[in-house]
């Protein structure tokens, strides 16, 4: 890169800028640092210019909005035509407390929904097992059967209001126990649209709340493509986040690199499975983290639209417009936040919020400031989301599509997270594809291992958190009132569950979950089979033990 | 100062259904590069069979780690299965997200130490160093 560079006329300007201003500069007071960089541990160059663009073709690289390879975005207008979804991630205590948050949210201006489920809920067990004692409703609802799902979604309108789950390991249940809750409300499942996280590859990447065996669990996405594509034409089966997998240490290139070739590993799947392309690949959706490096983010949000076109176009053949466009969602980095001065959090979610609109989200997660402490108060959610509402209405950054294309720096940057995850693309190519590459523990140990180059960074001083390693204050200036779930939200729950085993017609119940047993054993779509035990009020750990009893449990191997 | 040429060993664990393992995973480390010997006992076990763990291995330490806000409910029964078994001196240390109001009891019910978010692995390195009783 460097020797094609030399020579051009952009690099003899830049070599005569270093020689006339610049070293006498440099002589006169040398820079703060020998080293700059990302928080990514990436190095940043003094100043970027036309010579690092003179590889870049602006119609094959950087393009125009709405078209490809769609650096710039997906919509000609960008947020002229539409701003970004605004939802807030809530789920704590009973259905019905978080029912009551949904609400109030909707009320003060956002406009989707997104759940978060409990552990156990993630796990698959209900609220009356052993496993669950200690967890039930403290890191979101809780949730163990149909009844609780219509208390969740009571009163909210199920065909207007587009909501997320974030749920994965029993998703497919899930997303049964959405459909049929809908279907009593009176909504038309072809008009239902929202988002169901479903993204198993990096739960045994990053987030480790798994069940089944690598495998049957892609089975398990594979048969919810399906029937979405089917039967939910307007519902998103999937988001496929490198959010986890950021959080879970890994760099910017890094979560790009991973999400990305999950995705690729999806449609393969896919299409091995039998299913059309051009049908089932327009619903997929990514979720990316927005992290503290600001233009390392915006970077990152660009190139994976432009990878995600090429793959599509250059991998799979596509030729439909909406296959090859990437959508995603951004949450702000929770692994950012401080307990420490936790007011600062809110200057941090700002900043961490624009990159996700400069880099053309479809929808935004606002952190509250109190998460590094626990699940958010009314207050803090609040104004989590008016940081959304003043971005979007007060900054002027939606005015204009895509404000940064064209930036030296951007654009050189862009090419660079490109030119990373591809590079990664090659490596777990060569090991088979994305489900080999987690047997092995690749992925897992990449991700490992810049976690702790990134605390040892910290604790030498690299890298700067205001307030941790910097600017600490001996008496902390700031309390904040606490979210407490105790344990009374348990005993709800027991007792919800209890009533609802008693009232149910355990004929159906068996019959549906032998059924599902059969469906999973000859390898027939399951969704049919477990829609039916939903409507049964089978319950969520009677649904995952049928499938456990089939496909088996995962062990995840020493890393 | 634990003096003989014995080194200490520390349980890094991770108990309840939460599967963030960075911390447990980072921390654990550390402990290695700062010569200790470090089990971990992987995600999602349960109190007894930490307390198992923690006998069989003969740590001088446990270490938990814990953000899903369940440590009220695993702590003192994590402390209680270890004085069971007679490990009266196993220092028990809790890594993770603990709300100040919290921590005053989980000290009485024999936490050694809970260190939250943003504390340095040379202090918890150091911590241990100082506060693991020299075995005879």
């Amino acid at each position: 890169m460097q020797e094609l560079k030399e020579g051009t006329s952009e690099q003899l300007a830049v070599d005569r800028w270093e020689e006339r201003t610049l070293n006498p500069a440099l002589a006169r007071r040398p820079e703060r640092k020998q080293r700059f960089q990302t928080v990514s541990l990436a190095e940043v160059n003094r100043l970027y210019s036309p010579a690092d663009l003179t590889q870049l073709d602006f119609a094959e690289e950087i393009s125009f909005p709405g078209e490809f390879p769609y650096t710039r975005g997906i919509h000609p207008t960008g947020y002229r035509g539409k701003l970004w979804t605004m939802r807030q991630f809530a789920g704590f205590g009973t259905p019905e407390e978080t029912n009551a948050r949904f609400k109030y949210l909707l009320k003060e201006g956002q406009t989707g929904l997104s759940v978060a489920y409990d552990l156990p809920a993630l796990m698959g067990y209900d609220a009356d097992s052993p496993l669950s004692e200690g967890e039930v409703g403290k890191c979101g609802v809780a949730v163990s059967s149909l009844a609780d799902m219509e208390a969740l979604f009571d009163g909210i309108p199920m065909e207007n209001v587009t909501v997320s789950q974030t749920i994965n390991a029993p998703a497919s249940v899930f997303l049964a126990m959405y459909l049929v809750v809908a279907e009593k409300q009176g909504a038309d499942w072809k008009k239902i649209s929202g988002t169901l996280q479903n993204d198993i590859l990096k739960e045994y990447i990053a987030q480790k709340e798994w069940i089944y065996p690598i495998r049957p669990a892609m089975k398990l996405v594979i048969d919810t493509f399906e029937f979405c594509t089917n039967n939910v034409p307007r519902y998103n089966p999937i988001s496929i986040s490198g959010y986890h997998i950021r959080e879970a240490g890994a760099t910017a290139v890094q979560e790009l690199a991973f999400t990305l070739r999950d995705g690729i590993e999806y449609v393969q799947w896919g299409i091995d499975a039998g299913l059309d392309l051009e049908a089932f690949v327009p619903r997929l959706s990514f979720f990316f983290n927005a992290h503290n490096d600001f233009f390392e983010e915006i970077a990152k949000y660009r190139a994976a639209r432009r990878i995600w076109a090429r793959v599509m176009r250059d991998r799979f053949d596509a030729s439909n417009e909406r296959t090859k466009q990437l959508r995603f969602h951004t949450q702000t980095a929770g692994v950012s936040l401080t307990v420490q001065q936790p007011l600062n959090n809110i200057v941090r979610v700002a900043i961490q919020a624009l990159a996700g609109v400069l880099g053309g989200t479809q929808s935004l997660h606002t952190d509250a400031y109190d998460e590094a402490l626990a699940l958010p108060t009314d207050q803090a959610a609040l104004i989590a989301l008016r940081t959304q509402q003043i971005i979007a209405e007060e900054t002027g950054v939606a005015n204009t599509v895509d404000p940064l294309g064209g930036s030296y720096f951007v654009e050189a940057l862009t090419k660079k997270m490109e030119d990373g995850a591809l590079d990664y693309f090659d490596r777990i190519d060569r090991m088979g594809g994305m489900v080999e590459a987690v047997e092995k523990g690749f992925p897992q140990r990449e991700l490992q291992e810049s976690a702790y180059q990134y605390q040892k960074a910290l604790e030498r001083g690299d890298q700067t958190i205001v307030g941790v390693n910097k600017y600490e204050m001996e008496n902390e200036p700031q309390e904040v009132p606490i979210l407490v779930i105790d344990e009374s939200v348990r005993k709800h729950q027991l007792d919800r569950l209890e009533q609802t085993r008693a009232r149910r017609d355990k004929g159906a119940v068996n019959r549906s979950l032998d059924n599902l047993r059969r469906a999973a054993q000859r390898a027939d779509n399951t969704m049919p089979a477990t829609i039916e035990s939903v409507r049964a009020y089978a319950t969520l750990g009677e649904i995952c033990s049928a499938l456990r009893d089939v496909y088996g449990i995962y062990e995840e191997p020493a890393i | 100062m634990d003096q003989s040429s014995r080194k200490i060993r520390v349980l890094v664990a991770k108990p309840g259904l939460d599967g963030h393992d960075r911390g447990a995973k980072v921390i654990a480390r550390a402990l290695r590069d700062a010569g200790m010997e470090v089990i971990y006992t992987g995600l999602r076990q349960t109190p007894e069979m930490i307390a198992t763990a923690a006998l069989q291995e003969d740590v001088d330490a446990v270490g938990v780690s814990i953000l899903s806000g369940a440590h009220n409910t695993l702590c003192p029964r994590i402390i209680s299965l270890l004085r069971e078994q007679g490990m009266n001196d196993c220092l028990v240390i809790v890594g993770g997200i603990v709300p100040e109001d919290d921590i005053p009891k989980l000290k009485e019910q024999g936490v050694s130490a809970i260190f939250l978010p943003g504390t340095s692995t040379q202090d918890i390195v150091k911590f241990i160093r100082v506060n693991v009783k020299p075995r005879e």
